[in-house]
């Protein structure tokens, strides 16, 4: 399926496709049309995350909730009327794509993700004063299996894998004497690999010598089940998770 | 002329006058024509993708693995039962090849992990487009008669609802969205039947209207007609963006012909006998956990609290005090089917929860309102505009029959053909563009279309969208065997006087029996084999936190000792497991206890969920265990931890494939705990 995004394009000559390669080869910056109706009224020298950055959303659908930047001057005003132009990678779209700061120098955009999974770069930009001012920021897109895997841990993980509690969710996490690993935290579950991943799931902590208090779950899930937990710990992990290099087969 | 003609004759002479030069000259041509087809072939899109494929995977390491892989030539996806036929393999030809996994062009890519494999299911199934085509313009873009583009990304999961009717774990959106035709009452208007045959029924409440005057007056219906969500944010009832005449002749009315329900209001004489306590209002609002089901804006704006019943921010401006307490009393005086309980509370607590209720209300709501007295043509207009918007396929209104088939039947509505669409200009052609702009803003397609405007965010239209787009022909036409049937809800009914209080205190409107009710609270189909009565008729009293982590409570009835006695003998005879051996006697010897112990706190760890000795244990998850000696029956405890999810379908707690001897052990442990003061707790 064509990216959303390159159909204008006009697919269907080998010309479109040479561009359509050679955009997503260059990690192609979706330029937001011009737009012409928006006349700022102001300008700041520095922009700043509200909300709505490191969210995890699904793959080609809008994300929960949109993002919010806010535009500030030297002393750290809020700025109304700037004008603030959003990018970001292929198949990223946004609604709108460029708009002004409210009365409150928040400018708010909601986030359409492209169709692949992985990690999306959105960037703001604000015309400063000498040169653009632009703030960089990370959105996770899952695809199928992950999704399924970030319902699961919300199920099974979440009470003890997450410190943070919300209303709808007590943590458990400070309750435990050996603290869980947040499924977020790459510098340890990037060492680890599927198998180990498995075998923890599977019969709990004592099947790598950990703690006991991370139970099996080999007859509660299916295989399928902890195939969808582990790409999903994979594709949240901060840093990156790298997948081992391509097996070569055996002559 | 002349010229040309002699121009041609000397052509025609120099090509065919000498029978060699002529045969020579024909072979040449009949070359040229032989070679079209194979050069169309060359030139082709396909063709050049397949080159291309092979370009991008020569220098990966599996190259010959994969290479040996590739079939040139037209690939085809044949499924005579569903009607498919896709060639889209031919260009997307890494589909299947997981070592592709970074390859970010298309149509090269790898497609995601789905639990279909893409052989046996094609791909338009889920994709939508042309199969067959062979072009990207035809198969992904085609706008013919009959024919559909491909579906965007975000409504995928449609293709999952055609055949699965039931709710899957990885489709949440289509889910939602499923849940929002019931929810938000579009089945109503709109006939949606399953390829079943089965229809779509609402799970809405709609209040009826043929008693309103006594709950609210015409001044407040005036309000609400004019914008619902002015009243309350979260409501279901959208707007219908009626003028100030129309919204005031149809309150007129409602309030004309509802009729006074009797017991629908407390006499005022019967008012001064239980006098207010306005301090204890809001903690008698909190013990009776209202909020489980009823929510309240707070100072940020936020909702807190349940979506069950209707938002309670600013009830003061609309229910009568009277009427009010006349609900609290016995809610199903005028409504038999709410879900709300019947608390038993005293009149005291009535008036208590009466004026804490009243004094919920917003002084600057409606104040401007002032209606005159509306005049019998202005009442017969009401009416008119009533039967004309179909109030009443949500409502009952006195002198309003409900109408049918008011609105045009959905259930195939992801079928329906571009060419029968009128989209508005500058719109995408397509049918997602066009169903989530119908969702968005009905009243832009026309003056006189009827359907009114729903308060949605961009998600929820989505996934209504998303529900709609998974309503097809092709769902309706394959064999039956290729379905996923919905797990319908049961009729399930209580019998008896038992059934009677478990009906007055909607028992189902938060707990689940066999297979009917709802999901707030825990499933009590097998309660009579878990539970001692002791404890049971001590719960029911006064019911006490179980699982702290939980939000949502069981409310306090204040039931009279005789129904409490009579709702815990129905819960302990009837709800029982045939699966338990309810004569399983625990041991109670000291080393077989703390042998249970020991596997509690070492082998099973179970404390990092479960509290059993509250001076070190601190698990938040699962229920507290200090009393469970007193609590559970032996027999289902043991049955509990062999296997939990046999008890309790979907329940978090893992099976931990316990033996029996262990189990055994941890039911003797679990039995020693008894009540404060007891054997066995510490």
């Amino acid at each position: 399926m064509m990216m959303r995004s390159t159909a204008n394009f006009g697919i269907g000559t080998s010309a479109a496709t040479a561009l359509f390669s050679l955009a997503m080869l260059a990690g192609c910056k979706h330029q937001a049309p011009a737009n012409t109706a928006l006349k700022p009224t102001a300008q700041g020298t520095a922009i700043v995350e509200s909300s709505g950055g490191h969210q995890v959303g699904v793959t080609g659908t809008v994300l929960k909730d949109p993002v919010v930047v806010q535009v500030n001057d030297d002393k750290g005003n809020a700025i109304s009327g700037a004008l603030v132009e959003f990018h970001g990678t292929a198949g990223v779209s946004f609604d709108p794509s460029a708009v002004l700061t409210d009365s409150s120098g928040q400018a708010t955009t909601a986030v359409t993700l492209g169709d692949t999974s992985g990690r999306f770069h959105i960037s703001a930009v604000t015309p400063g004063n000498a040169k653009p001012v632009s703030l960089d920021i990370v959105e996770t897109a899952l695809d199928y299996q992950e999704r399924v895997g970030a319902i699961l841990t919300d199920k099974y993980c979440s009470r003890c894998h997450d410190p943070e509690s919300s209303p709808q969710r007590v943590s458990n996490y400070d309750n435990l004497e050996v603290k869980p690993h947040q499924f977020t935290d790459g510098n340890t579950l990037n060492k680890m690999s599927d198998a180990d991943l498995t075998s923890i799931i599977l019969h709990g902590g004592p099947a790598l010598n950990r703690s006991a208090l991370m139970p099996p779950y080999g007859n509660t899930l299916n295989a399928s089940d902890v195939k969808a937990l582990i790409a999903y710990t994979r594709a949240v992990s901060d840093p990156l998770y790298q997948p081992p290099g391509t097996v070569y087969e055996r002559k | 002329m002349r010229s040309i003609g002699k121009y041609l004759s000397s052509a025609w002479r120099a090509l065919f006058g000498d029978p060699v030069r002529a045969f020579g000259f024909v072979s040449v041509i009949l070359l040229l024509i032989l070679a079209i087809a194979p050069a169309k072939e060359h030139f082709s899109q396909w063709h050049s993708y397949q080159r291309k494929y092979l370009g991008l995977i020569r220098d990966r390491g599996d190259a010959v693995s994969l290479r040996r892989r590739m079939q040139p030539g037209i690939h085809q996806i044949w499924l005579p039962e569903l009607g498919v036929v896709d060639r889209c393999t031919t260009c997307h030809l890494g589909l299947k090849e997981a070592s592709l996994s970074d390859v970010t062009q298309q149509p090269f890519r790898k497609h995601p992990v789905i639990p279909h494999p893409v052989d046996a299911f094609g791909c338009v199934i889920c994709h939508g487009g042309q199969g067959p085509a062979t072009t990207v313009a035809e198969a992904h873009h085609s706008e013919r008669a009959g024919e559909e583009p491909i579906l965007p990304m975000r409504y995928i999961e449609s293709g999952c609802g055609q055949c699965h009717q039931n709710a899957l774990t990885g489709t949440p959106q289509l889910n939602l969205g499923r849940t929002m035709l019931t929810r938000y009452g579009c089945v109503h208007c709109h006939a949606i039947t399953r390829p079943d045959g089965s229809k779509v029924e609402a799970t809405d409440h709609p209040p009826s209207l043929a008693h309103v005057a006594d709950k609210s007056t015409r001044e407040w219906l005036f309000s609400w007609l004019k914008d619902p969500q002015a009243y309350a944010a979260s409501t279901t009832m959208p707007n219908f963006k009626l003028s100030d005449a129309d919204a005031s002749d149809i309150s007129a009315y409602l309030v004309k012909s509802s009729t006074p329900q009797a017991g629908d209001t407390v006499a005022a004489a019967t008012k001064p006998a239980a006098a207010a306590d306005a301090a204890a209002g809001p903690s008698l609002y909190g013990e009776s956990f209202c909020a489980s089901c009823h929510a309240v804006q707070n100072a940020a704006g936020n909702l807190v609290g349940g979506d069950v019943g209707p938002e309670l921010t600013r009830i003061g401006n609309k229910a009568k005090p009277e009427w009010l307490a006349a609900w609290l009393q016995n809610p199903r005086v005028y409504d038999a089917t709410t879900p709300m309980p019947r608390y038993r509370f005293t009149p005291q607590q009535v008036a208590t929860l009466v004026a804490f209720l009243q004094a919920k209300s917003d002084s600057d709501y409606g104040s401007g309102v002032h209606l005159d007295a509306a005049t019998p043509q202005q009442i017969a207009h009401g009416r008119k505009l009533i039967v004309e918007l179909g109030c009443a396929a949500c409502h009952e209104i006195n002198g309003v029959q409900k109408p049918e088939n008011f609105a045009p039947d959905l259930s195939s509505i992801g079928s329906k053909p571009l060419a029968q669409i009128v989209f508005l200009p500058g719109m995408e052609h397509s049918l997602p563009s066009y169903i989530s702009a119908k969702i968005r803003q009905p009243r832009a397609f026309g003056s006189s279309v009827k359907m009114p405007q729903f308060t949605l965010s961009a998600s929820q239209t989505d996934a209504l969208t998303t529900a709609l787009l998974a309503q097809t022909a092709r769902s309706r036409s394959m064999p039956d065997g290729l379905r996923v049937a919905e797990i319908p809800e049961t009729n399930f009914q209580p019998a008896g006087h038992a059934g009677k209080l478990i009906t007055e205190l909607a028992c189902l409107s938060c707990h689940r029996f066999n297979g009917r009710g709802g999901d707030m609270a825990p499933d009590l189909t097998w309660e009579g084999s878990s539970v001692q009565r002791q404890w049971l008729t001590a719960f029911l009293h006064n019911p006490n936190t179980l699982r702290p982590s939980l939000i949502r409570r069981m409310p306090r009835f204040n039931l009279s000792d005789s129904d409490n006695a009579e709702l815990t003998d129905y819960i302990l005879t009837v709800y029982q497991s045939p699966a338990i051996d309810a004569d399983l006697a625990p041991t109670t010897t000291p080393d077989v206890v703390e042998h249970g112990r020991q596997l509690f706190y070492s082998k099973y760890a179970c404390q990092s969920c479960h509290i059993v000795d509250t001076k070190t244990d601190k698990g938040y998850i699962g229920p507290t265990l200090t009393q469970v000696g007193s609590r559970l029956t032996p027999a289902w405890t043991y049955a509990w931890l062999k296997n939990p999810q046999a008890l309790r379908p979907g329940v978090a707690e893992p099976n931990q494939n316990m033996s029996d001897e262990d189990a055994r052990a941890l039911t003797d442990f679990l039995m020693s705990l008894k009540a404060p003061g007891g054997r066995g707790a510490k």
